[in-house]
């Protein structure tokens, strides 16, 4: 399976990483072998076999809605770069 | 009594028959840490004052007769993973760096209730994502057996820190094989318990569905101790199975004639080191002699465990990983920026290091649009398998066996360049994950001067019979632990 330059670049948008040119080349190297190494998959035959995305028996965990103490606010914003005023500050987002 | 090496459990009865006192402990290990680190770098950061003053508090609390816990004043080491309040949990990311969290983790909060003592935070891949412990942002980890070598990873700097004797357990965490590789290249006893069992909140998110957080010890004794002390409901975890605290220690009894185990051919035969799979060869016939049946089975869907690992890991890697954005904690680039998605950009080029941008990016493709049904949706369909394929064999066997590791540690920078060699490191311990099964690895024996770990896998929720069927082979095998060697260098 080999992935192109343009496919790096599709998604290292999706993924929101800069990446060099260098390491676009490495990544389209390094990624095409890895998915050609994961094409044995193709060969199971998985007709009527359901897919598994969690081992625990478990659908949906309820708790009663009850108000509990939370962090303060100044300790939750003490870990951002750019806060004031209780609020994460941002470039310009439009 | 030597302190250094002495299991944590000794050294918690010790304590609390007042023949030595916390503080001696702790400063004996930080007198190790002294000693060994500049050649070993278990870590990323030690705690040496506050680890202090927080044995003084406990031989305070024994002196004046109160309950400091069954693990009173024992010094541990913890993973970077997992968040400590007040102390910098770095993820071995330069994303996290200076990271204080303003929580503990619950399994942090629990081996701090039961008394222990924290030495410091251990070193690990980046994100908890590799095998060697190479991807740390803060270098590498050496093995105590042979500084040359790689301890294993993710949990390299735990593994490493209870090798050299710079802490007597320490906790890690397990997604691909992060407990019990490194713990089979350092020759101690690592576990990964069922999904489930221990809570995952505070741990820093990997691979959700796959993360573990696990105990790394010595012996299994201790093993046993610590995950009664993890183990255990929490509601700040969705995903934690409903039920107490298990007491393993006191039930630990090492009885096993009469147990059905099989080795798995698919993790016994290719790719697998002669030397390695002679010791496992070994450690069964010790089983057999103790009165315990050993087959062979055939598990056709491991052929596939890896490569759907490598796919439904970095998928949810891909989205765990999107909160690092440099806005409400963790790096964020500096400059001026045009806009939000410059500013993103470039947080996350400059904050992650290689592998974690390598696996975001085989994620992120996994998960795109024209490729979900091909790789994602049909590795979670492999993953069926694999869970079905482990259910049968369960029917006829207590447990299943193989090596840990395919080879013993290999050298630092052997397989840096070559991430599909690297991910091959984690071809026997991949599968458990899958199936949310618990299992541990054992030390038993050395081929060519470096340790050997043995498999011991079970259906959920039998770390009863695991950890019995472990220490009934301790007993005979006999494994010194410490590493010849690093008294030396």
């Amino acid at each position: 399976m080999a992935i192109s330059i343009d496919d790096v670049e599709h998604v290292a948008k999706l993924a929101r990483l800069e990446l060099s040119g260098e390491e676009k080349e490495t990544y389209r190297r390094q990624l095409s072998d890895v998915l050609e190494h994961a094409r044995v998959i193709s060969e199971v035959d998985t007709e009527g076999v359901e897919p598994t995305s969690h081992t625990l028996p478990l659908v949906n965990v309820f708790r009663e809605d009850e108000v509990r103490p939370s962090l303060p606010v100044e300790e939750v914003t003490r870990n951002a770069t750019w806060a004031e005023g209780g609020a994460f500050k941002v470039p310009r987002i439009i | 009594m030597d302190i250094v090496y002495s299991s944590g459990l000794e050294l918690a009865r010790a304590i609390k028959d007042k023949e030595i006192s916390s503080v001696e402990a702790t400063s004996a290990y930080l007198d190790r840490i002294e000693a060994v680190e500049p050649r070993v770098s278990a870590f990323v950061n030690l705690c040496a004052d506050d680890a202090r003053e927080r044995a003084r508090q406990i031989d305070r609390a024994i002196a004046a007769g109160d309950d400091a816990g069954p693990l009173c004043g024992v010094p541990i080491a913890i993973k970077d993973v997992l968040s400590t309040r007040g102390f910098t949990t770095t993820c071995g990311s330069r994303m996290l760096e200076k990271f204080v969290p303003v929580y503990d983790a619950t399994a942090v909060e629990r081996v701090t209730a039961a008394g222990t003592v924290m030495l410091g935070k251990a070193n690990m891949d980046e994100f908890a994502m590799g095998s060697s412990t190479e991807n740390s942002y803060f270098g590498p980890t050496h093995n105590p057996w042979d500084l040359d070598r790689v301890p294993g990873g993710s949990s390299g700097g735990s593994a490493a820190a209870v090798s050299a004797g710079e802490a007597p357990w320490a906790l890690g965490s397990d997604t691909g094989g992060s407990i019990r590789q490194p713990a089979a290249l350092c020759g101690i006893v690592g576990m990964k318990p069922t999904y489930g069992l221990v809570s995952r909140y505070g741990l820093v998110a990997f691979a959700s569905s796959l993360d573990q957080v696990g105990p790394m010890a010595l012996d299994v004794s201790d093993c046993a101790a610590l995950l009664g002390v993890i183990s255990g409901h929490d509601r700040r975890d969705s995903t934690s199975i409903e039920q107490p605290a298990v007491d393993y220690l006191s039930r630990l009894t090492g009885e096993v004639k009469g147990l059905k185990v099989a080795i798995v051919k698919e993790l016994s035969s290719e790719g697998i080191d002669p030397g390695v799979l002679e010791k496992i060869k070994a450690a069964m016939d010790v089983l057999e002699g103790l009165g315990v049946t050993c087959e062979e089975v055939s598990l056709p869907s491991f052929s596939y465990g890896l490569s759907a690992y490598y796919l439904i890991a970095p998928a949810e890697a891909s989205s765990n990983l999107a909160r690092f954005d440099g806005v409400r904690y963790g790096f964020r680039a500096a400059g001026e920026f045009a806009d939000i998605w410059e500013m993103y950009d470039a947080t996350r080029a400059q904050g992650f290091g290689p592998e974690v941008k390598r696996r975001i990016m085989l994620g992120t493709y996994a998960l795109s649009a024209g490729y979900y049904d091909e790789y994602y949706a049909k590795a979670q369909k492999i993953r069926t398998l694999i869970v079905q394929d482990y259910a049968r064999a369960f029917d006829t066997y207590d447990l299943l066996v193989s090596p840990t590791s395919p080879t013993t540690a290999f050298k630092l920078g052997e397989k840096m360049d070559d991430p599909l060699t690297m991910y091959l490191s984690d071809i026997c311990t991949i599968p458990v994950n899958l199936a949310g099964i618990p299992a541990l690895s054992l030390p038993c024996g050395l081929a060519g001067g470096l340790p050997v770990g043995f498999q011991i896998m079970g259906p959920p929720l039998s770390e009863q019979k695991i950890l019995d069927a472990a220490l009934a082979l301790e007993r005979e095998l006999k494994f010194d632990v410490r590493p010849v060697g690093l008294e030396a260098g």
